[in-house]
């Protein structure tokens, strides 16, 4: 049934048959009473289009033929319209996705502090290129743009959880353990990285309760606020701390 | 050494649950300035905030205050404030983890504002690819209306206030103001012919506020402590203080919290210099990559709007990406122009069809096969596209590779007959292959 690695080269959908097939009742329901949700959060209802597409992909995987058709429905839009939408931003998946993506950033900073060796010994393990999954369904790998994290180059995103400071080694260990299916911890980030469909639904706008997990900044973020205790450099107003702190131990 | 770092936003974190109201309200006198603002006339926060000098924190640096003022008078209907939380200029990496320490100092700047400017929703468009950050906001707007400083009659006030933190869905483009606008209407993010500005039609065609991250950061601390405290930072026309975030080849990148108006060789300085003193800086950019790269001559350059700009660049988002001499300026542009290609949204003609003409000469130049003519022909398509293209993004494509030839014209010839590789071996670059690279 999963197609991993079929994509069409025209860049468009590509809907499947099954794609189409209806949703079992009980997951209809709960897929429309969760649109509800989301389409409540606005003042216009189009606007829970991108959130929906997010919730489709939490329960299909991918974007669908049957999720776009319950999106149209719900929010009064033609098919095309839909779809129009789906094709244009790089998160929604145009067919089966894996259990974990594994984004490279390979932009120029990343790339050049190692981006570039780490996709090429990743991409080579496992056997695929970009937006391409391995046969047993458990990684869709990426090359992926810059994702706001530069002070940690050279960055991976697995399911949009922070990689720190990878090598190609690290990085290749990650993608190994995901595979054996071992918990698997990001940098900065929950305990353990979610699977695609959760990490979906949070981005539909389902809080999972793991915000309180995880570091509040790493090492990198927090580089000038321990300089300046270590040198007792204060903002205007702020009384002096004592610069009694190590920096780099 | 002059300047010294003002830790403001960035003050607290990395400390035990930074994140959470209670650490908020207790370690930086959290929502104290809302409660002072909702005492003051509305007007008065507005003028407060042009007083201040405030300049947006996004890139553009257009007065914050100023875009506030702008809004026409209230005709009772709904007016919006969202916040551009879509962080994805190659370089810029200070909003994402601000939401992720301290996304309070954010919700009490949308709090505020949104009284300042009449608006009863707001909205945080947040880029989808940062899944912990979205958790910590969510958190946040969830403590905050549990407290009182969301929802109905805040603190007595007569105030309402209702905010949703929306994930958007992978789009460079959405940065753009009006692009992100139509992406929050739930359709494909693509830029709106300016004007009508989003002041007068924004969101749902009503009159919008659309403000970066750090500057709705920036307000508690302007509404608690005044204008005058914010001013006494930075420099005459670049008031306060930002996040600079520094990447790259130097010891110890990370984000540095300064006054505006720092040099890059103090900065530098405070990372520990650069990663391999034996190594010298080659080229950087001041503030990401649409904004034109700045080399080693340029060190003393003060980091404020106008300085800046006078020097032939842009302050952009302060995102100083360094590049030392081990690196093919070829290959860093060649690689950006690729980015610019794959995010172009495809609305306008020269971009569009631009970014996809300029990828292609430069992976020949890099390769080594680039053609007489093919600099010229780079220069003419950036010509064809600054200028005339239908927002911001076909611009900031033609910055890296101008300002490179402008400085290393050089490489770009040697690429007619040599491969970027072959004259800048990449493992040299690396984190991990540097070490290799010497002993082989």
């Amino acid at each position: 049934m999963a197609q991993f690695g079929e994509q069409t080269a025209s860049g468009h959908l590509h809907v499947s048959p099954e794609s189409k097939a209806p949703y079992d009742a009980d997951v209809l329901a709960q897929l429309r009473a969760d649109a509800e949700t989301i389409i409540a959060r606005y003042p216009v209802p189009r606007s829970a289009l991108l959130p929906m597409l997010h919730l489709v992909q939490s329960v299909d995987g991918y974007i669908t033929g049957r999720g776009i058709a319950v999106c149209a429905e719900m929010l009064d839009l033609t098919l095309a319209e839909v779809s129009a939408v789906a094709t244009f931003y790089t998160q929604y998946k145009r067919h089966p996705n894996g259990e974990y993506t594994v984004g490279v950033c390979t932009n120029t900073l990343c790339a050049i502090m190692g981006g570039d060796e780490i996709w090429q010994s990743v991409s080579e393990h496992l056997g695929i290129g970009h937006d391409e999954t391995t046969a047993d369904g458990k990684i869709t790998l990426e090359r992926i743009e810059c994702n706001a994290a530069c002070d940690y180059a050279p960055v991976v995103m697995t399911n949009w959880e922070f990689f720190d400071n990878q090598t190609p080694e690290s990085t290749v260990q990650l993608v190994d353990d995901l595979r054996a299916g071992k918990d698997v911890t990001p940098t900065r980030g929950p305990n353990k990285v979610c699977t695609f469909k959760q990490t979906s639904r949070l981005l539909a706008g389902f809080n999972d309760g793991l915000a309180d997990e995880g570091v509040s900044a790493g090492p990198a973020s927090t580089e000038g606020t321990r300089l300046a205790r270590a040198k007792g450099w204060v903002a205007p107003g702020d009384d002096a701390p004592q610069a009694n702190e190590e920096v780099h131990p | 050494m002059s300047t010294t770092l003002t830790p403001i936003l960035t003050k607290t974190w990395g400390e035990d649950r930074s994140w959470t109201l209670e650490s908020y309200e207790r370690t930086q006198q959290g929502y104290q300035g809302l409660r002072a603002a909702l005492g003051r006339e509305r007007d008065d926060l507005v003028q407060a905030l042009k007083d201040s000098g405030l300049r947006g924190r996004g890139g553009a640096g257009f007065p914050t205050g100023m875009k506030w003022g702008f809004l026409p008078p209230d005709d009772g209907k709904p007016r919006y404030l969202v916040v551009n939380a879509d962080e994805s200029e190659p370089g810029t990496c200070k909003d994402i983890p601000l939401m992720m320490a301290n996304p309070q100092v954010l919700i009490e700047g949308v709090a505020i504002t949104s009284f300042a400017i009449r608006c009863n929703h707001a909205f945080i468009y947040l880029r989808g690819e940062v899944a912990h950050v979205y958790r910590r906001l969510l958190r946040a707007v969830e403590e905050a209306y549990a407290a009182g400083h969301l929802g109905k009659n805040i603190h007595g006030s007569g105030f309402d206030l209702d905010v949703t933190v929306h994930a958007g869905a992978g789009a460079y483009i959405c940065g753009e103001e009006t692009a992100l606008l139509d992406s929050l209407e739930g359709r494909r993010g693509q830029p709106r012919l300016k004007p009508p500005f989003p002041a007068v039609a924004g969101l749902y065609s009503r009159p919008t506020v659309v403000n970066n991250v750090e500057s709705i950061a920036s307000v508690p601390g302007i509404a608690l402590h005044g204008a005058d405290w914010f001013g006494s930072m930075g420099t005459e026309k670049s008031k306060g203080f930002g996040i600079f975030s520094l990447s790259g080849h130097v010891k110890r990148p990370g984000q540095y919290e300064a006054p505006m108006g720092i040099t890059l060789r103090e900065l530098i300085d405070m990372a520990g210099g650069m990663r391999d003193p034996e190594k010298a800086l080659k080229f950087w950019t001041p503030g990401g990559s649409s904004t034109p790269i700045f080399t080693a001559e340029h060190l003393d350059v003060p980091l404020d709007f106008d300085s800046v700009a006078s020097a032939g660049s842009m302050l952009g988002t302060r995102a100083l990406q360094i590049f030392d001499e081990t690196v093919s300026v070829v290959r860093a542009v060649s690689r950006w122009t690729d980015f610019y290609m794959h995010e172009s949204c495809g609305k306008c003609t020269p971009c569009r069809e631009g970014t996809w003409w300029l990828s292609q000469i430069l992976h020949r130049i890099e390769a080594g096969q680039g053609l007489q003519e093919d600099i010229d022909k780079l220069l003419d398509i950036c010509d064809n596209i600054l200028g005339r293209a239908f927002c911001a993004l076909g611009d900031g494509a033609t910055s890296p590779i101008t300002s490179a030839i402008q400085y290393f014209r050089e490489e770009f010839e040697a690429g007619m007959h040599t491969p970027a590789a072959e004259l800048f071996p990449p493992a040299a670059s690396t984190l991990f292959g540097s070490k290799e690279s010497v002993s082989a």
